[in-house]
């Protein structure tokens, strides 16, 4: 299933010894066609950013024009308009992964090892924990924003219990949108903590009791760092996509213009205002800090064989 | 007694999380028999109608097509690349293997709104106009790396006795890929192609940066606002589709180990 895809470190498990790694030629052909696609449409439009993020608008110039220029300028005004979205978009995007975590790894060592001996549960669970895969990313956004709006029966009831003031709303504030990060990028915290414990060996575990530790002290000493690698690609594939989203944040799904992440600022002056250096000041900034905090994060935890 | 209220306690707690996981998926199936008029946000009793005339809400049905359209051309692309640069990487040795793979690695690295943004300066640079190919190229894009990650897990699983075999047998080396290789790579390569289907067909951010004045599905529900129920049939139609696809293989799955006594 596609589930290997979010294995993560090692979750190529070798069934049979692997090939020796051959030398060839052949090794060129192969590699040839999808490097060049990678070069023209990926490297080439990261060189782009960054140049356009350099360039600055002439004299007299209309809406959406600039030149290139060296305008480092750029990057000082991106920072000093939207530092309050960069830091919320991390904000949230941290919190949100830690709730992932917190809901998923459950759920994962549920499918993982609790049900092996009911595979058919096991099969149940696991299509549940992909079925928001299969539903449209927007309309279920806009469910949780009706299940939780001013006039449901959740609101309602809090608004009744007094535990939410009446002037207050679940949906347009941080709370909605981190709750609607959390819900969508879950599945991908689930999965590769779920191929890492499936393939746990249940004997490392009866090994942690027949030496008298306790259940918890066998988790914490043997199946938590055995599944590290999977809490590792889950954190990451929930963290990265969450740094950078704005949907949740907008104004029409769970957001409200206070909840504005760095996806939304960019969108708007990309295309909306047209101001595309100062847009592509923010992709690069959010890239940047991106790959910083995975590279610290990825050599921090050991498991560096990602892909 | 600690160890009974663990046993239940886990469930229960996973129970509770697959509501969670659930619920709006029921609230959107629920609403596309809502018999709304503009607002599909207020319930107004149970119709079939929205079923039956999916295509009367406006340009929904050409949305739906484009979205097709570009998940197939998209998947092809990213699934003959991605399986080159799987096998490649799963079987050869060459130098900047390990630099190659960083790079396949790098745009699952990238926020969708800075590949977006990249490419739409640079289409923008190159005064490429902005349209049906550009969000091929743009979802090809992304759904590369996936497929790569997919088929090399596949790569690595595959028994070289196989193509050894093959060989002794004085098969060529065009014969052992041809028929032994790839049929055993199949099934990798058959779940790269549906996941990449499923994330071009779903993607928003990626596709709204450079989709001009084409309309995808989901541009269509973005600039409705607050989507008509024909948005919500089309979305339950492709889901209960999915489930029962994976459904079926899964417990087809599942029900072959059983029958062979694997207990993992």
């Amino acid at each position: 299933m596609a589930f290997a895809a979010f294995g993560g470190g090692g979750a190529a498990a070798a069934v049979a010894e692997p090939a020796p790694l051959k030398k060839g030629w052949i090794a060129i052909g192969l590699l040839a066609p999808g490097l060049a696609y990678l070069a023209l449409f990926f490297l080439a439009p990261l060189v782009s950013l960054i140049l356009t993020s350099l360039q600055i608008a002439p004299e007299g110039a209309g809406k959406g024009e600039y030149v290139q220029a060296f305008n480092w300028e750029n990057y000082v005004v991106a920072i000093q308009s939207y530092w309050p979205h960069i830091i919320r978009s991390f904000t949230y995007a941290l919190i949100a992964t830690l709730a992932a975590l917190v809901i998923g790894y459950p759920i994962a060592y549920f499918i993982g090892v609790t049900a092996r001996k009911w595979p058919m549960v096991q099969a149940l669970t696991l299509t549940l924990v992909i079925a928001p895969f299969f539903i449209s990313f927007l309309l279920r956004t806009l469910a949780w924003k009706q299940i939780l709006g001013d006039n449901s029966w959740i609101a309602q009831t809090l608004h009744g219990l007094g535990w939410l003031p009446a002037d207050q709303n679940i949906v347009g504030t941080p709370f909605s949108v981190i709750f609607g990060l959390t819900y969508n990028f879950l599945p991908f915290m689930v999965l590769p903590i779920y191929v890492a414990l499936e393939r746990l060996d249940r004997r490392y575990l009866e090994a942690g009791n027949d030496l008298y530790a306790s259940p918890p002290t066998t988790f914490w000493k043997v199946t938590l760092p055995l599944s590290l690698p999977g809490v590792v690609s889950g954190t990451l594939l929930t963290f990265i996509p969450a740094a950078g989203d704005y949907i949740n944040a907008s104004q029409i799904y769970l957001g409200s213009p206070q909840t504005a992440m760095v996806g939304n600022v960019i969108d708007r002056t990309f295309l909306e205002s047209q101001q595309y250096p100062i847009a592509a000041a923010l992709s690069v900034l959010l890239m940047g800090i991106v790959l910083v905090i995975v590279a610290i994060y990825v050599r921090r935890s050991g498991t560096e064989e990602l892909l | 007694m600690k160890l009974s209220l663990g046993k239940w306690l886990l469930p229960l707690y996973v129970a509770l999380a697959l509501i969670f996981l659930v619920t709006p998926i029921v609230h959107v199936i629920i609403y596309s028999f809502n018999d709304s008029r503009r607002n599909n946000s207020i319930w107004n009793g149970w119709t079939f109608d929205k079923w039956l005339g999916v295509c009367d809400a406006q340009g929904i049905c050409e949305a739906f097509g484009t979205s097709v359209a570009i998940g197939i051309v998209a998947t092809i692309i990213a699934t003959v690349l991605g399986t080159l640069l799987a096998i490649a990487l799963g079987r050869y040795r060459f130098r900047g293997r390990s630099s190659t793979s960083l790079l396949l690695f790098l745009p699952m690295a990238t926020p969708e709104v800075v590949l977006g943004a990249g490419l739409a300066a640079q289409f923008l640079a190159v005064g490429v106009p902005k349209g049906f190919w550009t969000i091929v190229i743009v979802h090809a894009l992304f759904c590369l790396s996936f497929v790569v990650v997919t088929v090399k897990a596949r790569v690595a699983s595959l028994d070289p006795a196989l193509e050894e075999a093959g060989r002794d047998l004085y098969g060529s080396a065009r014969q052992v890929f041809w028929r032994i290789t790839l049929p055993l790579l199949l099934p990798g390569i058959i779940a790269a192609a549906l996941l990449s289907f499923a994330l071009s067909f779903d993607d928003f951010i990626i596709t709204k940066f450079n989709a001009g004045q084409v309309t995808t599905f989901p541009l269509w529900i973005y600039t409705k606002k607050t989507p008509p129920a024909e948005a919500n049939v089309i979305a339950s139609a492709i889901f209960i589709l999915a489930i029962v696809a994976v459904v079926v293989t899964q417990f087809a799955t599942a029900a072959r180990r059983k029958r062979l006594g694997i207990t993992r």
